[in-house]
């Protein structure tokens, strides 16, 4: 069992189905995304497992706690970041980390001890005594994120942590991320940029309509997209014949002519350069360039859900 | 411990952000003063300030706790900083408690007010003090529950303020201290005497001025039913509607 586990979890909201039985584990320690577009039941999963709302149905464990019945219980382990930046407008950056450390019962030394460091690491110390309301956006992500880890918890829950800033805050915010897996935390992040997801998830599952559509390791999801090795050519020329010529030749390959210049060849296994290249230089053609083709995750993520991947995208704010 | 310190913390915050705040501070003096004045100018200068005092001083407590909870929780709840504390592990009677300490505080203080203006002009030295602290204390305590149970169903702000009146006016002319309640028609009398203020408006008026309908034990222990039935209502309120 992971550190958290989660089995056939149901919200329905009237006759909404929010989330439809899903169930997924969390390990220790890695960072786990949920990808998927707008109303997905993203923010109704984070809801459910950090105590702001109640599940239809299902069970919930994290760090062995029942989470549905003893939710006070794994509040104190975990740090939740919600997608709205909502700390107190009125009060000042440091006022506001100290505040949130309060609800946890931190120490007054301790809290500001711990809120200046913070501040200090999140780059916001210049902005510590001004009001929380005269923050940019992505100082008030930041601040957020800092107040959601002031009381150091093992678990984090991360909704949507860089959408609406812009590229540079969010590289910042991706880092402290990573940061934060290396402290050994264990986090749970949701987005629906999938270049996110592919840059800071060890593992990702593909949310649609409340349902976890995939589950895997980024490396398995990427590898595993029909499991093919693609190779393209650039040549002098190439033509239809020759084409065909390679795949009766080299065993379980298919050759796809691109252009004049392009050949795409797809096989079930490895293949091996030599006699492609070998039986070209016999026809008197050049091979200037072989390259291996990936799919990107963003191609694996149509293939698997059959949602156009702008689709994803079309909140605001910038991927990065 | 740890839940002191959050519960401190919070009152803290509250008292601060909210009650501190001077437009909130000018309300205990502004009010009283210019209810008084109006009086006086309508009856050419015979008042009885005795007479006056225990409206005056229900309407302090009333207009420094009902609205003030009702509208600050809303605006907490609007702008999400409310769900920090939801999401703290902290227990929900706690942060009732801490919550709505902020607003009894800020009441008994605006109550007090136009006692101390009153002590300016009448010999104040016949009333029990200890009975009229219970009473406001009391009075304090069931309109700020009020206020939170308005707060748990409004969703907008001009929604908090706008029951908060539906309740306070009515309250304030059903409670015994403007229209002594044996003049009120029979068809509105039950209704006064569903009202917490009613008790202790009674409770004042019998220390103040020695009318009263009720003795102060009887009063003072159905106010604490009152408070008891407040404080359960908002309890389970919290989880049904705050914990979608
Ligand atoms: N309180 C609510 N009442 C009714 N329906 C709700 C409520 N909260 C969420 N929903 C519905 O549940 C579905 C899932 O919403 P949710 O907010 O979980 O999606 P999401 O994946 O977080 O989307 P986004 O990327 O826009 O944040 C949506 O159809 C939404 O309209
Ligand atoms: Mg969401």
């Amino acid at each position: 069992m992971g550190i958290i586990s989660v089995t056939n979890l149901k919200k329905v909201y009237g006759d909404v189905k929010a989330v439809d039985d899903i169930s997924f584990d969390v390990r220790s320690g890695e960072v786990f995304g949920f990808l998927g577009p707008n109303g997905a039941g993203k923010t109704s999963t984070i809801n459910m497992m950090t105590g702001l709302s109640r599940p239809t149905g299902g069970q919930i464990y994290i760090d062995g706690i029942d989470a549905v019945k003893d939710v006070k219980k794994v509040q104190r382990i975990i740090g939740v970041i919600p997608d709205e930046n909502n700390l107190y407008d009125e009060m000042n950056g440091f006022e506001n980390l100290c505040f949130c450390a309060s609800l946890y019962g931190m120490r007054k030394e301790e809290r500001e001890k711990r809120a200046a460091e913070l501040l200090e690491q999140f780059n916001l110390t210049k902005a510590a005594n001004r009001p929380f309301k005269t923050y940019s956006k992505g100082m008030k992500r930041k601040l957020t994120i800092a107040a959601g880890i002031i009381h150091n918890p093992k678990i984090l829950f991360l909704d949507e942590p860089t959408t609406g800033i812009d590229v540079e805050s969010a590289i910042q915010i991706r880092e402290l991320i990573l940061d934060l897996k290396k402290q050994g935390k264990t986090i749970f992040v949701t987005t629906h940029y999938i270049e996110e997801a592919e840059r800071i998830c060890d593992r990702i599952a593909f949310i649609v309509n409340g349902r976890i559509v995939r589950t895997g390791l980024i490396t398995e999801l990427m590898s595993d997209s029909g499991k093919e090795y693609k190779i393209q050519l650039k040549l002098d020329r190439i033509t239809k014949e020759i084409g065909e010529e390679l795949e009766n030749t080299i065993k379980n390959c298919s050759a796809e002519i691109i252009d004049d210049n392009l050949c795409l060849i797809t096989s079930k296994e490895r293949l091996e350069l030599y006699p492609v290249i070998e039986l070209l230089k016999n026809k008197g053609i050049s091979v200037y360039e072989a390259k291996e083709i990936k799919s990107t995750l963003e191609e694996v993520f149509v293939k698997i859900t059959d949602i156009k991947a702008s689709k994803l995208n079309d909140k605001g704010g910038v991927a990065g | 411990m740890k839940s002191l310190i959050a519960f401190w913390n919070i009152l803290k915050k509250d008292i601060r952000n909210y009650y501190l705040k001077p437009p909130n501070i000018s309300w205990g003096i502004i009010f009283p003063l210019s209810w008084t004045l109006m009086q006086l100018i309508r009856s050419q200068g015979n008042i009885e300030i005795s007479a006056l005092l225990p409206g005056l001083m229900s309407m302090s407590v009333l207009f420094g706790t009902t609205s003030m909870l009702a509208v600050t929780i809303t605006f907490e709840r609007k702008g999400r900083s409310f769900d920090r504390l939801l999401l703290a592990p902290i227990n929900i009677s706690t942060l009732v408690f801490a919550k709505i300490l902020g607003a009894v505080l800020f009441g008994i203080i605006n109550g007090f007010i136009p006692v101390v203006f009153a002590a300016f002009f009448i010999n104040l030295s016949g009333i029990n003090w200890g009975l009229l602290f219970v009473a406001v204390f009391l009075m304090a305590v069931t309109s700020a529950l009020l206020g939170l149970l308005i707060a748990i169903s409004a969703k907008e702000v001009f929604e908090a303020q706008t029951f908060s009146n539906f309740f306070r006016f009515p309250m304030l002319f059903l409670c015994g201290l403007f229209i002594p309640v044996d003049k009120l028609p029979a068809l509105i009398k039950p209704i006064s005497f569903l009202l917490p203020l009613t008790y202790g408006a009674d409770i004042l008026n019998s220390t103040i001025t020695g009318n009263s309908l009720f003795n102060a034990t009887f009063n003072t222990f159905v106010m604490l039913i009152f408070s008891l039935l407040l404080f359960h209502l908002c309890h389970r309120n919290i989880k049904k509607k705050w914990i979608l």
